[in-house]
């Protein structure tokens, strides 16, 4: 591979509290040679061919910490292969994958397929994660020591909460023995049963079983008390609604946790769902507009660190159905930055903090060294023109599934290139 | 005059809801429906204005008297009606709602009826085919003809709906016809109390724009109309009430309840009741006071007036 120069862009690197005007340089093994204002035209060698950025940003490649992919077992719905080229497409260079799938990844043996699958056919990172209970049963826990030593990134049910107390203080200590990571999607299935919203007048007059938030916010309360006594890495998957972000601001201070958010619950709400839009479907669900600016003050307090697409890739067919019959969850991972850049443009939420909510903050709590441009680590990066008017079409979306809940929304901002090691994956 | 209503068009192409009609439209329906009051009381009862005409029934959920409703009322005014049996179709077969519609439609209806448990389920139906659609009830969302003819009985009773203070009671979150009949009934001016208790009362409910109430004395308090809902168990998963007998202690309609109404105040139910549960079976019967019967006789004429207006 030849060096690469790349002159004039707006650099942003939060891992590395860099925000400047600048270049970048990758080495011939794909590696981050220099970054910054240091590496403009008069300090490259004068023969060497560059890249004029004007314009354009250069952020690391993302870490989406929430992906489901549909390998194995839904293939249909997505493989590595798709996910990885719509990930390209939207700047992300790493995800943690779901252990949804069919098998459920809840053992050692199955870790070497994914790992070997997601090494030959995707060319982003695969990050796989691992059930917290065997068959998500929510009874007994996996092998978390023997898993990790396998490459398991973390444990969690994906889309189910572990309900049992008891059950979720010995994960913890467990998880505190052997240094693992937990993510909780928070969600009381008894107080949520059937629910199908936001628990509130649209859901009355939609006629739909509402999900309260305070099914949210039973599980964050009680697993942050459990926390008290064994403080293992633990991250809530994503949360929606202002009492929850309550709960958190309050034990902020005495233990330590980690928060995410999905773009969908920072950027809609329940209106959205207008005509019984199924795609809008989603966990946890959209909430009120209060809700929503709860949680981008949130962000803009530090009390949530993580920003994911929560790529739900789901086929038409199980779209095409009655609400209470739709499937739930969106695609979103080619759009997670453009939607996330709305939130820049629209003056809501600064963009260094955006990109670190998408880059250096999910791989601190993810305990790898990616989302970010050190000298000497891998070329991961993407270029991005924050400006570019866009409009969202579900048949140009590179996904195997179209289920993108912002159908026809006017983005502004677009990736242009995506590297990975140095190697440009995606180019616009 | 007539010509002046024929040209009057209704402003929906389906009836999916309350919620979709404007008050022009409202009126539209009741007074066609008043139209054809007496003629379903004379001898011969059959009109020609559907000639031609194919309704199918679409009943996903079981039902007696809207079904048999619908059917004579297409019948009436001499449709083909065609009443599709659910329990023997390809629906238990696993085909979707979408591909039933999509079968259905290349028969060409004019009109489709359909009732399905799940909310918004007309709504999808009416994306994907032709003809027109009327909701016969979805899940708890809406059943418009229900809440026309409740209107249509109270017109029919007190001259107006304007002013009057209207009382829905029980299970109102299970209930399509309570939010149908909010809509409806505070579109042409009523004052609404809603009783329930805390359990069956729906989230936010009073953003409607009605009173709640969970003591039944306090919301029936110099009420014209006192409407009972059925306790819909079938649709109880888990525990919303300790038992029926303590239900009909405090929610269910007793003589010494209906006396904070006022004297002349009017019983209405949708059916089917569950006597001796929500209502005092006595009073349920009561002819100077209960209008169920009236409310089924009714139904039959403003299902004539929306097949008559939703087909043209």
């Amino acid at each position: 591979m030849k060096k690469q120069y790349f002159l004039n862009a707006a650099i942003i690197d939060p891992k590395n509290s860099l925000d400047e005007m600048g270049g970048l340089i990758v080495s011939e093994e794909g590696k981050i040679e220099a970054v910054g204002k240091k590496v403009n035209k008069n300090n490259i060698p004068s023969r060497e061919k560059f890249i004029d950025l004007s314009g354009k940003h250069i952020f690391p490649g993302l870490v989406d910490m929430r992906v489901f992919v549909g390998e194995p077992g839904y293939e249909y719905k997505e493989n590595f292969k798709t996910l990885s080229n719509a990930a390209l497409a939207g700047g992300v260079t790493s995800v943690v994958t779901m252990p949804n799938t069919s098998p459920i990844i809840d053992n050692v043996s199955i870790v070497d397929f994914l790992k070997r699958r997601g090494r030959d056919k995707s060319k982003i990172n695969i990050y796989p994660s691992a059930s917290l209970t065997k068959n998500l049963e929510g009874n007994n826990m996996t092998e978390f020591g023997l898993l990790q030593k396998k490459g398991i990134i973390g444990f969690t049910d994906g889309t189910k909460t572990i309900q049992n107390s008891r059950l979720m203080s010995r994960i913890m200590r467990s998880a505190f023995d052997l240094g693992c990571l937990i993510m909780q999607h928070a969600e009381d299935n008894e107080l949520s049963q059937n629910g199908m919203m936001n628990d509130g007048v649209i859901a009355t007059k939609l006629g739909l079983q509402g999900i309260p938030e305070v099914a949210e916010k039973i599980i964050i309360e009680r697993d942050l008390s459990l926390l008290e006594d064994f403080n293992c890495r633990y991250h809530i998957s994503q949360i929606s609604s202002s009492k929850s972000l309550d709960v958190i601001e309050k034990k902020k201070d005495q233990i330590d946790f980690t928060t995410g958010v999905s773009i969908n619950n920072l950027s809609l709400n329940e209106n959205d769902i207008g005509d019984f839009r199924t795609f809008l479907k989603l966990s946890p669900p959209l909430r009120t507009e209060e809700d929503r600016q709860s949680l981008i003050r949130g962000i803009n307090k530090d009390l949530i660190e993580v920003l994911v697409s929560d790529h739900k890739p789901e086929d038409e067919e199980s779209k095409r159905l009655t609400f209470s019959q739709a499937a739930t969850g969106a695609s979103g991972i080619e759009t997670l930055l453009p939607l996330s850049l709305e939130l820049f443009h629209n003056n809501s939420i600064k963009l260094p903090k955006i990109i670190k909510l998408l880059t250096s903050n999910p791989a601190k709590v993810l305990k790898v060294d990616k989302g970010n441009l050190s000298i000497g680590n891998d070329a991961d990066f993407c270029i991005v023109d924050i400006n570019k008017p866009w409009i969202v079409k579900k048949e140009k979306m590179i996904s195997k599934s179209k289920n993108t809940c912002i159908e026809d929304k006017k983005l502004q901002g677009k990736v242009t290139n995506t590297f990975v090691k140095g190697v440009e994956l995606f180019k616009l | 005059m007539a010509l002046l209503e024929k040209a009057i068009k209704i402003s929906q192409k389906h009836l999916l809801g309350i919620q979709d009609l404007s008050i022009k439209d409202i009126h539209l329906i009741l007074d066609e429906a008043k139209k054809f009051i007496s003629l379903n009381k004379s001898k011969n009862k059959k009109l020609d204005i559907l000639r031609g005409k194919t309704q199918i029934n679409l009943f996903f959920e079981p039902s007696t008297r809207t079904q048999s409703s619908f059917e004579l009322a297409g019948k009436r005014l001499g449709a083909d009606v065609m009443s599709m049996n659910i329990t023997n179709s390809a629906i238990k077969k696993g085909e979707t709602l979408i591909d039933t519609a999509m079968t259905l439609n290349a028969m060409h209806p004019d009109i489709i009826v359909i009732r399905h448990q799940d909310s918004g389920a007309c709504n999808l139906l009416s994306q994907k085919v032709n003809c027109a659609v009327l909701n016969a009830g979805d899940g708890r969302r809406e059943h418009p003809t229900q809440a026309l003819l409740d209107a249509l009985t109270i017109i029919d009773r007190k001259d107006k709906v304007q002013g009057l203070r209207i009382a829905i009671c029980g299970d109102i979150l299970h209930s399509r016809v309570a939010r149908s009949n909010i809509y409806l009934l505070n579109m042409l001016g009523a004052e609404v109390n809603i009783v329930a208790p805390s359990n069956l009362m729906p989230k936010d409910i009073e953003k409607l724009g009605v009173n709640t109430f969970s003591d039944m004395k306090k919301g029936l308090k110099d009420c014209d109309i006192v409407m009972m809902l059925r306790l819909q168990n079938e649709r109880m998963s888990s525990s919303f009430l300790s038992s029926n007998r303590e239900y009909y202690e405090y929610f269910g309609l007793t003589p010494d309840k209906l006396d904070y109404a006022k004297k002349d105040a009017l019983i209405m139910h949708p059916g089917p009741m569950n006597r001796g549960i929500e209502i005092d079976t006595k009073l349920a019967d009561d002819i100077n006071k209960s209008v169920i019967k009236e409310q089924v006789e009714l139904g039959v004429a403003v299902r004539m007036a929306c097949l008559k207006i939703f087909c043209e």
